[in-house]
């Protein structure tokens, strides 16, 4: 018995593996969830309680492989979901395809998510606007992409954001759609702030307070935005809301701030430089979800309908 | 502003009528006025009014201050009292200050009602269900001439009412006063105890190797929550804050002292003094407000504001049975005023302002609660877990939804 998880314990990691190779514009929550549910399709157990058992030992097997907030958030909603529902069946099979059915529902309204938040949100880019934005989100890039299909004309000014320089391949991706983008050093955010109109960033996680976790940098971003009026503006999709409460930097668990082949090897993580860090909630303006257009405040709000 | 002053007290009916009259009644004369008239009201003409002491501050004139040294039983005659005992010695134990603090209130209220349904007995050609209510509002009145209600008394109340009424008329005496019992044991079990079990969970987790935690007065709550976190073995400093004139922060250092923990004591005065060696503050609350401002001892806002200065992070605790429907954004509006004599003290024989009632210009005040908005709050920690200061409106809701 053991051994059999085992084995569906590296089966389910490959087939995540395999899952962002094949669709590199799928988001990780999204592909967490698909070998989730492959997972519970799969699954031997007899019992409901071992059932889910072994669900939560696989969504704790994902978040090793991949350290970021929104796998852990996305496993967590997802056996919220698909438990949500009367198992009054006798039978556990019929439990496991309502369950599975469940499942299945979850998963098409969280692909097409990105979908609502990019029609939200591209109506707040004017026309001739001028945006920061910080690293690479794919979210970023869907709002960019339908303003820009909406004849939109702007410029795009993007962060280096050291140390995977992931802000050039935004840049790349943006230039194919033929937008006017220019790559920014991490330090010259201060000195460009005074030429931008707004600033729009996507989110690894979004907390209970309201405030967001996103790749370093966002922070300070969002205190240069907040000290020349300019609107910060985050978007996410829902499933990232996570049930976390950091009360500052340092209140953010090491095992979302470190990549999760560090947090293995390495011992001293003073040493090692976060790859997260976390805005407070007084410094953004709007949340664009795909649940609506949020201001911080009503973030808990939301959670609470979703957890409770 | 008139409605907030009508909804201050938390119990509808009769007793709310009398208090307009008895406001308008007392507001008139400054000085110390004679024994007030008991007046025309149905359930509470026994119930004697209090009259004020001494010069009020003409912003708070809207609000009453008695005396210590004139307690509300003096102009009750025994036997002729419809105030059952064991609700007189409550109400004066609250006067006299011997039992204070929010949740013990709540209890010593709810044990003494307990008592009062035990010795009831159901007059003829009347129901249990509706006469008993109507019994409990000369007491309930009584008790707020006393010491006026806090939340968690007017919501416990409310929720004794209810219960109270919802017992089926064909249920025999016996079992309907066992049922409120134990309704009343639930109560206190479920919003009190486990709560502050929960709540203790919770905030544990944001209680970190090294921390030094700030404390004001005291709270048992808080108090209950150090006092957890020190037996799971975080290492952690206390700096207790304390203030004239109630200096309840001494009990507060006493039990922790007892415990174990590493204290500090110091003023309100030196805040900003200590202030930057402290990495949380966590503070108790008397009342969560809906629109996310907290009512809490005085001194508590000005602790929040010195905090945010400092980018100290503020962590209130507070159980839901203390949530409550009002709307308040200043401490005028509906406060508290302690008895002013306790603001002179004596030091090496000397007392200057013992005669300050002689001087026609100088008012004491002594304000028992403060507001603090919600910006100066970082997290509100319930029994429902870790929320935001703005989203007490919406446990308010889940809660109105669940009953």
């Amino acid at each position: 018995m053991f051994e059999q998880f085992d084995m569906e314990e590296a089966e389910l990691v490959e087939y995540f593996r395999a899952q962002i190779r094949e669709d590199p514009d799928v988001a990780s929550a999204v592909a967490a969830i698909r070998s989730l549910l492959e997972f519970l399709k799969r699954d031997q157990s007899e019992t409901i309680l071992g059932l889910r058992e072994n669900m939560t030992k696989a969504i704790h097997r994902l978040e090793e492989t991949d350290s970021s907030v929104a796998v852990s958030s996305g496993g967590e909603l997802f056996l919220r979901f698909i438990s949500l529902t009367s198992l009054e069946h006798p039978d556990l099979s019929q439990c496991k395809n309502v369950m599975i059915e469940r499942g299945e529902l979850f998963l098409k309204k969280i692909s097409l998510s990105r979908g609502k938040v990019g029609k939200l949100c591209h109506t707040f880019i004017k026309d001739g606007a001028k945006i920061l934005t910080h690293s690479s989100s794919r979210v970023v890039l869907k709002v960019l992409e339908n303003a820009a299909a909406d004849n939109k004309r702007f410029t795009v000014y993007v962060t280096e954001s050291q140390p995977d320089s992931a802000g050039k391949h935004m840049a790349q991706k943006l230039g194919k759609l033929n937008i006017p983008v220019m790559v920014v050093l991490d330090a010259a955010v201060g000195y460009i702030m005074e030429k931008v109109d707004l600033v729009i960033v996507g989110a690894e996680g979004v907390v209970e307070s309201g405030g967001v976790i996103n790749k370093i940098g966002t922070y300070q971003m969002a205190v240069c935005s907040k000290a020349h009026n300019k609107p910060f503006y985050v978007v996410s999709e829902s499933f990232k809301f996570v049930r976390l409460y950091p009360l500052n930097q340092q209140d953010v668990p090491d095992r979302f701030k470190y990549k999760a082949d560090i947090l293995k090897t390495v011992k001293d993580l003073n040493q090692e430089h976060p790859m997260i860090d976390y805005t407070p909630p007084s410094l953004i303006t709007l949340l664009f979800t795909d649940l609506g257009v949020l201001t911080p405040s009503a973030v808990s709000d939301e959670l609470i309908k979703l957890y409770l | 502003k008139k409605q907030h002053k009508k909804n201050k007290k938390d119990d509808r009916g009769p007793p709310e009528k009398e208090k307009e009259k008895e406001k308008a009644s007392v507001l008139a004369p400054s000085k110390p006025a004679t024994q007030s008239p008991a007046h025309k009201g149905t359930a509470s003409k026994y119930v004697p009014l209090r009259s004020d002491y001494g010069y009020k501050v003409s912003l708070f004139s809207h609000l009453h201050q008695y005396s210590r040294k004139n307690p509300p039983t003096q102009q009750i005659s025994i036997p002729a009292t419809v105030i059952h005992p064991s609700i007189v010695r409550l109400g004066l134990q609250y006067s006299q200050g011997i039992i204070a603090g929010s949740n013990a209130r709540s209890v010593a209220l709810l044990h003494a009602f307990k008592q009062v349904i035990q010795d009831y007995s159901t007059p003829p050609n009347e129901e249990l269900s509706r006469d008993l209510v109507n019994k409990l509002s000369p007491y309930i009145s009584f008790l707020s001439q006393c010491r006026p209600l806090s939340a968690s008394m007017g919501n416990a109340i409310k929720y004794i009412k209810k219960e109270i009424s919802n017992i089926p008329s064909q249920c025999k005496e016996e079992e309907a006063k066992r049922r409120l019992q134990e309704c009343i044991d639930s109560y206190i079990n479920e919003k009190i105890i486990l709560a502050s079990e929960a709540i203790s969970k919770y905030a544990i987790e944001k209680i970190s190797d090294g921390d030094v935690i700030l404390v004001y007065g005291c709270s048992s709550l808080v108090n209950h929550i150090l006092c957890e976190a020190f037996e799971k073995q975080r290492k952690f400093r206390v700096i207790v804050v304390d203030s004239r004139p109630r200096l309840e922060g001494r009990e507060a250092l006493r039990r922790l002292v007892k415990k174990g923990i590493r204290c500090t004591y110091v003023l309100i005065s030196a805040l900003s003094y200590i202030l930057p060696e402290v990495s949380k503050v966590f503070l108790g609350a008397h009342a969560l407000l809906a629109n996310g401002y907290v009512m809490s001892r005085v001194g508590t806002s000005q602790i929040a504001l010195v905090a945010k200065a400092y980018n100290v992070p503020v962590l209130v605790c507070c159980e839901t049975y203390k949530f409550c429907e009002r709307v308040q954004t200043d401490s005028f509006e509906s406060n508290e005023l302690d008895d002013p004599d306790d603001l002179i003290v004596t030091r090496n024989g000397k007392t200057h302002l013992e005669n300050w009632q002689t001087v026609k210009s100088l008012g004491l005040l002594n304000l028992v609660y403060d507001v603090t908005p919600p910006d100066f709050v970082d997290l509100v920690i319930t029994d429902l877990g870790m929320i935001p200061c703005t989203s007490v409106p919406v446990v308010l809701r889940v809660k109105n939804v669940d009953q």
